[in-house]
């Protein structure tokens, strides 16, 4: 058994400072078991968010020596434990406690997407028809846990704080999983484009590289969402068009 | 004390699969309604869930239909269910599934364009809905994306720690938002409890931190009866290595996929010991064993797909007799199907990505080319408050459950599958009947001297910080130790006596546990306040196991190892007494309907 020591941030909105633990570690062992070990062996009131220890649910996203990760799925062997681990909260959002954020934004932005719409049934028992290749397209999308690290990294919010204008690459991923759903019939491009800022994104893929559940999140979803807006709204062709039919 | 006040037709305390689909119909029947949950919304325990949803869509095999899933579920159960809530069920999980696609779920499909079904143990035909091995997450976040469009409101990260009453009538609930640590007070004319279980009362075990039993403990010390706490489900395959994933969930889906558990020697031991009332349905061969995984109609299944109980009992045995795997377990092998499908390795990623994903990162190995070592881990309590099997209201007024913490349809042992079926089909009902009854109510007063005492209460660990008082986590450690070693998976009386003389000690602990720092986000102060609650449900688990001197489904004794005709109609009920104290009593089961009875024989 050899020990290890982690810097965790302690603290609210009013201020805060890093603290140092030291304690045991094991084979194995993931960055949320030392957290957990040090609650309840040296300060009880350390708030950390938590349920599944599984990356299945998405509640303990953390910056974990300054990267964005699921803290259950990141395993102490992963990081050099001869220097502190530093283990502070997300950055994008206001801090409530320790290693709690206020992701609270997040829950309204979903809101304010368009649901789903399916079409008519197709069968008189009320049931519809789906090819699996369809129903593939969009399962990557809806692999989603919803941890936000993507909100986290992206710099549209954590550096610009447009939270007012841009919904963020899990909102993008919520609406393509939406939009290139089989049965879906709402469209969610003229919001994309002027309420949901899909614009603003450039691209740089940071979302992607921190997504725990590998989701491609830029090109997948984001870039055809925005191939969408061109087609639907700029297209000079399709333009013309409107204005000789409307 | 101050606190803030709220008031909705009904309360909804718990959204996981089985609270949110209680707050989607108490909305649509126009009453106004709240929901509360100890964690953000879409995080709860439904989330887990890999293996998929029973319902008898038919889909995959046109001679299932509710009959054969109600046969099924009885037997799994034996025949300790609630009747009535084993029909509904499977008469009602079909068009529950149907709804969830009309919701926005994406199901896998047959090659027809239909909703897939996968087989599971003790279902006689492939009768279980999916998303790969994460049909939990595509539940929760249906339900959650339908729900939050209306009308109901959630209150995320607060916990409810008591319970109001006006005369023998349920009329509130007060607890805390865990943010601030501020008091709330919820009126309503109907509170439904849909709080999950209670592993968190065992060491090794899949249940996330909120499994404390608090649904289970609230209906008790409003004076609800509890039932069949004894039967406390332990899932044959969790994780064992490295220690700290030790009991998280490797899914049935694994071996309905056509994985295989072998013992040290290679042996496959699960053909050693199959059931009597399962011979007649399992394979003879490993060779038939395969071809039914892979869908063949006229093949039996693999003694790997008898019931949970059974098969965690003979990982335990292979253990115990020293043909473990390095680590205390066995091997659960599914990389051996690459010897029968070409593109083998593609396709355990592709049927079981959430797996392979957890063991490639959690204890790195690839699952596609090595077997994973596992063993049982407390997943699942089919025990509960006792619920009217129609309208889901407990034995106090205005108190419906729904979900994992009520009891009734899973008897004995509950079948996989059998539980995100549940979660929908005793949700929507008690939402159906909890917004009937409260349009029936005009509010009712709570009492403020005992809102006052309930927050007084909870603040006391406070007054204890610092000198000499106890933390609240080694309390609970010693209460999952205790649990783990007596009322395990294995149980006799002296053990069980064990774990029952241990809990005085234990509660007088908790009372004194003390804790550091103020009342926001504080985990210490979390735990502390949980403690009760969990000490509660063990001491049910356990005096619920002592009084039943057979063995049965999940409750095993080894020394009373055969079932007892007398004891198979006899449910076991727990109530607090006049003074207090936990009353114990076992009650005769009602006799079942002739036409039910009728469709159990002909399913044999």
């Amino acid at each position: 058994m050899s020990s290890a020591t982690f810097r965790i941030w302690r603290g609210n909105a009013d201020g805060g400072a890093f603290e140092d633990y030291t304690t045991d570690v094991s084979e194995g062992m993931v960055v949320l078991d030392a957290v957990h070990q040090i609650q309840a062996e040296k300060a009880n009131d350390l708030a950390v968010r938590w349920n599944c220890k599984a990356g299945k649910c998405g509640s303990c996203s953390a910056e974990v020596n300054g990267n964005p990760k699921l803290m259950c799925m990141t395993r102490l062997n992963s990081l050099p434990l001869d220097q502190p681990v530093t283990i502070e909260p997300m950055q994008t959002f206001p801090l409530i406690r320790d290693l709690v954020t206020d992701v609270s934004w997040n829950y309204e932005v979903k809101k304010r997407i368009k649901q789903f719409a399916p079409r008519e049934p197709d069968a008189p028992d009320g049931t519809w028809r789906v090819e699996q290749y369809d129903v593939e397209r969009v399962q990557e999308f809806r692999k989603c846990i919803e941890c936000f690290l993507c909100q986290d990294v992206c710099h549209v919010l954590r550096d610009h704080r447009l939270h007012d204008k841009f919904i963020g690459p899990r909102y993008f991923v919520y609406t393509a999983a939406l939009e290139m759903h089989a049965l879906d019939t709402a469209d969610r491009t003229t919001d994309l484009a002027n309420e949901h800022g899909v614009g603003y994104c450039n691209i740089t893929k940071c979302c992607t590289k921190v997504c725990p559940e590998e989701i491609t999140i830029t090109d997948n979803a984001i870039i055809p969402l925005k191939e969408r807006v061109v087609d639907q709204m700029y297209d000079p062709l399709t333009k013309m068009l409107r204005m000789f039919t409307s | 004390m101050t606190y803030e006040s709220f008031e909705y037709d009904v309360l909804v305390i718990g959204a996981g699969g089985a609270g949110l689909r209680a707050a989607i119909e108490a909305s649509s029947a126009g009453v106004s309604v709240g929901l509360v949950c100890k964690s953000l919304l879409g995080k709860a325990h439904t989330v887990m869930a890999e293996g998929g949803m029973a319902a008898a869509l038919g889909n995959v095999d046109d001679r299932d239909d509710w009959k054969v899933h109600f046969a099924d579920t009885m037997r799994g159960g034996q025949y300790l269910n609630s009747w009535r809530m084993a029909e509904l069920h499977a008469q009602e999980a079909p068009t529950r599934a149907r709804e969830l696609e009309a919701w926005g779920a994406v199901f896998d499909r047959t090659k027809d364009g239909k909703i897939l079904q996968r087989n599971f143990g003790g279902h006689k035909y492939p009768r279980l809905a999916h998303v790969g091995d994460r049909t939990g997450l595509e539940m929760i976040r249906t339900l959650q994306d339908h729900g939050i469009h209306q009308g109901f409101t959630v209150h995320m990260e607060c916990t409810i720690i008591e319970l109001q009453k006006n005369g023998d009538r349920v009329v509130g609930a007060f607890g805390y938002d865990r943010e601030k640590g501020r008091f709330r007070l919820f009126t309503a004319r109907a509170v439904v409890l849909a709080s999950g279980g209670i592993g968190r009362a065992f060491k090794v075990t899949s249940n996330s931190w909120e499994y404390t039993g608090d649904g289970h403990a609230l209906a008790y010390r409003a004076g609800a009866e509890l039932m069949d706490m004894e039967f406390v489900q332990f899932h044959p395959t969790g994780m064992v290595w490295p220690p700290s994933v030790r009991g998280i969930l490797v899914t049935e889906g694994v071996r309905g996929e056509g994985g295989v558990l072998r013992n040290s020697d290679g042996k496959r031991f699960m053909f050693e010991d199959i059931p009597d009332a399962y011979k007649s349905s399992t394979a003879d061969d490993e060779e038939e064993g395969w071809k039914y995984t892979q869908g063949d109609k006229n093949s039996r299944r693999p003694p790997e797909l008898l019931t949970r109980d059974h098969v965690a009992r003979c990982i335990v045995r292979e253990i115990k007799e020293g043909r473990g795997s390095p680590h205390g377990g066995v091997f659960l092998d599914i990389a051996w199907i690459k010897e029968r499908l070409p593109n083998g390795a593609e396709h355990i990623k592709k049927k079981l990505p959430s797996m392979y994903h957890q063991f490639k990162q959690l204890a790195g190995i690839d699952i596609t080319q090595e077997p994973m070592e596992v063993g049982p881990t407390t997943h699942y309590v089919m025990g509960g408050i006792r619920v009217d099997a129609d309208t889901q209201m407990s034995t106090v007024s205005g108190l419906f459950a729904a979900g994992e913490c009520a009891a009734g349809l899973h008897g004995a042992n509950r079948l996989g599958g059998n539980s995100l079926s549940d979660l929908l089909v005793f949700g929507q009902r008690a939402g159906q009947y909890a917004a009937a009854f409260a349009k029936e109510q005009t509010t009712a007063a709570v009492n403020p001297d005992e809102v006052e005492a309930a927050a007084r209460h909870a603040l006391e660990p406070f007054d204890r910080e610092g000198s000499d008082a106890e933390g609240p986590y080694q309390v609970q450690f010693d209460l999952q130790d205790l649990m783990q070693a007596q009322v395990g998976i294995v149980r006799s009386e002296g053990e069980i006596q064990k774990a029952i003389d241990g809990f005085p000690g234990l509660h007088q602990r908790a009372n004194r546990v003390g804790v550091q720092g103020n009342r926001e986000y504080n985990s210490g102060w979390h735990t502390a306040l949980d403690l009760r609650n969990l000490l509660m449900v063990a001491e049910a688990v356990a005096r619920s196991a002592i009084l039943r001197t057979e063995s049965r489904g999940a409750h095993f004794r080894e020394d009373h190892l055969e079932k007892d005709a007398e004891q198979g109609k006899l449910n076991t009920v727990i109530r607090q007494g006049t003074t207090g104290e936990m009353e114990v009593v076992q009650e005769t089961l009602a006799p079942i309907r002739d036409d039910l009875q009728q469709i159990i024989e002909d399913n044999k």
